[in-house]
């Protein structure tokens, strides 16, 4: 069966301020970023969905040390969308060395930005943003 | 799980020394690899196939179809030569090939091997080159590196089991403390102790006519942001292994067969492996689905518990990897791991030695060749050739290695054949 959200529908959502995901008909999950089957129950009955594009931060860093193509001090985080999915993301908005645990389970919305591509990365890139 | 057509075990073994290498990932496989077959009693000829964990060597170096250039290296034109990728998890996944191909009856004498040389790439290209391991469309673009993965596992731990974030930092410098200490005896090890380490800046500083730092002892030091500085909050420079370069090797025989070759066959009694996708995969940094699956697979397989580990080599790439491998391999209960450093659990002579090698944090992690010189030390542990370093009778040893964002998981339990 054909991949039902691909990266690039997936991007272009994005681009158009949509959150794509997917939601399992068989048991309800909700998908977010896209994969080929639900991660809990193994269906590919699935239906692109728009999310809500908010939820709240379970972990984060700020990294000082980058790989090449970035600039430090990056914050990053990894976060739980309201309709359940993890994500990875840049938190936006702050300044990365005033972090703290505080900002554990604070609410954001997400964004996105537009990452240049390198020799590696096979084109383009974008990533997740949250802002608080 | 099926079992296996035949017992399997170690015969011989071989290690460069890990650090900053002048030779290149071939030329490091073929001592590693030449050590590993003449202390086997064997020929290159005997050799029937050969698994090598190399993780990026394509990246690095600019090497593809490596396994075919290291077979040739050894002179075994015409032979089945395998490249076996799983990021840091390569070697030890490479040795589970092998015994699997050794196993289903097609072999009978494999060499399983693993070589990365990353010092070459400096700082940033080599993170850049790591960052190929988080997903590339869904989390590498966020500039993420792998301090700024166990970074977050550190902060996701203090919040979960509600422990302030300076003990746990504190319980964090006590493993890279003992790492250090372990690893200094050992002529492999990639740095010395970190009270050598304090002794060589002062004398710097000194010479240099610099003002001497007073530091009062190792956690002094290790509290001077100066020296340890931030990397990924809330991780220093002491908490993250280095990027190294080396190679190590085993030679690996059905029993009936290792017993003719060597007094002291380290049998292969279990092992497992798991993978779980990256970080947006995972339901809790604590609890790595990758390790609980293929740590449960290896004890299963040995019929063993973790009571009957005596000393055990894991993947201590950050210090908070380290506490949280202790309690996915069953050592210690969930959220308990910080105490048991505290306690001096997995020190020498502690509950369970942990990381006698020094680990990857002070012996180095050359990611490809790890889990195989993991293997190297855990056979010369049971076999009692480990000098000032030896966790005294020592008759089972178990390696952990992890590749990727907690994406790829791979166990083996050792036990003595005689």
């Amino acid at each position: 069966m054909e991949y039902k959200l691909i990266y690039t529908a997936y991007r272009d959502g994005l681009k158009e301020g949509k959150l794509l995901g997917l939601k399992c008909n068989q048991c309800g999950t909700y998908i977010c970023p896209p994969r080929k089957v639900c991660p809990e129950c193994q269906s590919e009955d699935l239906d692109i969905v728009e999310l809500s594009g908010k939820g709240e931060i379970l972990t984060f860093t700020v990294v000082q040390v980058p790989p090449e193509g970035f600039e430090s001090p990056i914050a990053i985080a990894t976060a739980k969308l309201d309709e359940g999915p993890w994500v990875v993301g840049n938190v936006e908005g702050v300044d990365p060395n005033s972090l703290t645990m505080d900002i554990i389970g604070k609410r954001f919305t997400v964004g996105y930005k537009e990452i240049p591509a390198d020799y590696i990365s096979g084109g383009d890139r974008m990533a997740l943003t949250f802002k608080l | 799980m099926g079992r296996l057509g035949r017992e399997i075990a170690i015969v011989g073994v071989g290690m460069t020394p890990f650090g900053r290498s002048k030779k290149d990932q071939l030329e490091m496989f073929g001592e590693a690899a030449m050590d590993a077959i003449n202390g086997s009693g064997l020929k290159p000829k005997d050799i029937e196939a050969l698994f090598l964990g190399n993780a990026v060597g394509d990246l690095s170096e600019g090497q593809t179809v490596i396994a075919s250039h290291a077979i040739a290296e050894i002179g075994l034109l015409g032979k089945a030569a395998t490249r076996v990728e799983g990021a840091c998890a390569a070697g030890t996944m490479a040795i589970i090939m092998g015994v699997m191909a050794i196993a289903s009856g097609r072999y009978d004498i494999v060499l399983a091997a693993g070589t990365e040389r990353q010092t070459v790439s400096g700082t940033a290209f080599a993170t850049r080159i790591m960052n190929t391991g988080p997903h590339h469309f869904y989390e590498e673009p966020t500039g993420l590196t792998f301090p700024g993965i166990f970074a977050m596992m550190a902060h996701y731990y203090a919040k979960k089991y509600d422990v302030p974030l300076g003990e746990l930092k504190d319980a964090m410098a006590k493993v890279a403390i003992k790492n250090h200490k372990n690893g200094a005896k050992n002529p492999k090890c990639q740095f010395p102790s970190i009270t050598d380490l304090m002794e060589k800046r002062k004398a710097k500083a000194k010479q240099e006519g610099k003002p001497v730092p007073t530091w009062a002892d190792e956690m002094d030091f290790l509290h001077d942001s100066k020296v340890n500085m931030m990397i990924a909050q809330p991780l220093q420079l002491f908490d993250c292994c280095p990027i190294s370069d080396g190679a190590a090797a085993v030679v690996l025989a059905p029993v009936d067969i290792a017993r003719k070759l060597t007094d002291k066959p380290v049998i292969i009694a279990g092992f497992g492996q798991g993978a779980a996708g990256g970080i947006i995969t995972q339901r809790d940094f604590t609890r790595l689905i990758a390790r609980e699956s293929s740590a449960k697979q290896a004890y299963d397989m040995a019929g063993l518990t973790p009571k009957d580990i005596d000393v055990c080599e894991l993947h201590d790439c950050f210090t908070i990897a380290e506490i949280v491998a202790t309690e996915g391999l069953g050592f210690f209960d969930f959220g308990e791991g910080y105490k048991a450093v505290e306690r001096g659990d997995t020190v020498m002579g502690g509950k369970i030695p942990i990381n006698p090698s020094g680990g990857l944090k002070a012996k180095g992690h050359p990611v490809g060749a790890t889990g195989v010189a993991q293997a190297y030390e855990i056979t010369n542990q049971l076999r009692g050739n480990c000098g000032e370093r030896q966790v005294e009778g020592a008759k089972v040893g178990m390696t952990d290695t992890m590749g990727g964002p907690f994406a790829s998981v791979a166990n083996i339990i050792f036990k003595r054949g005689w």
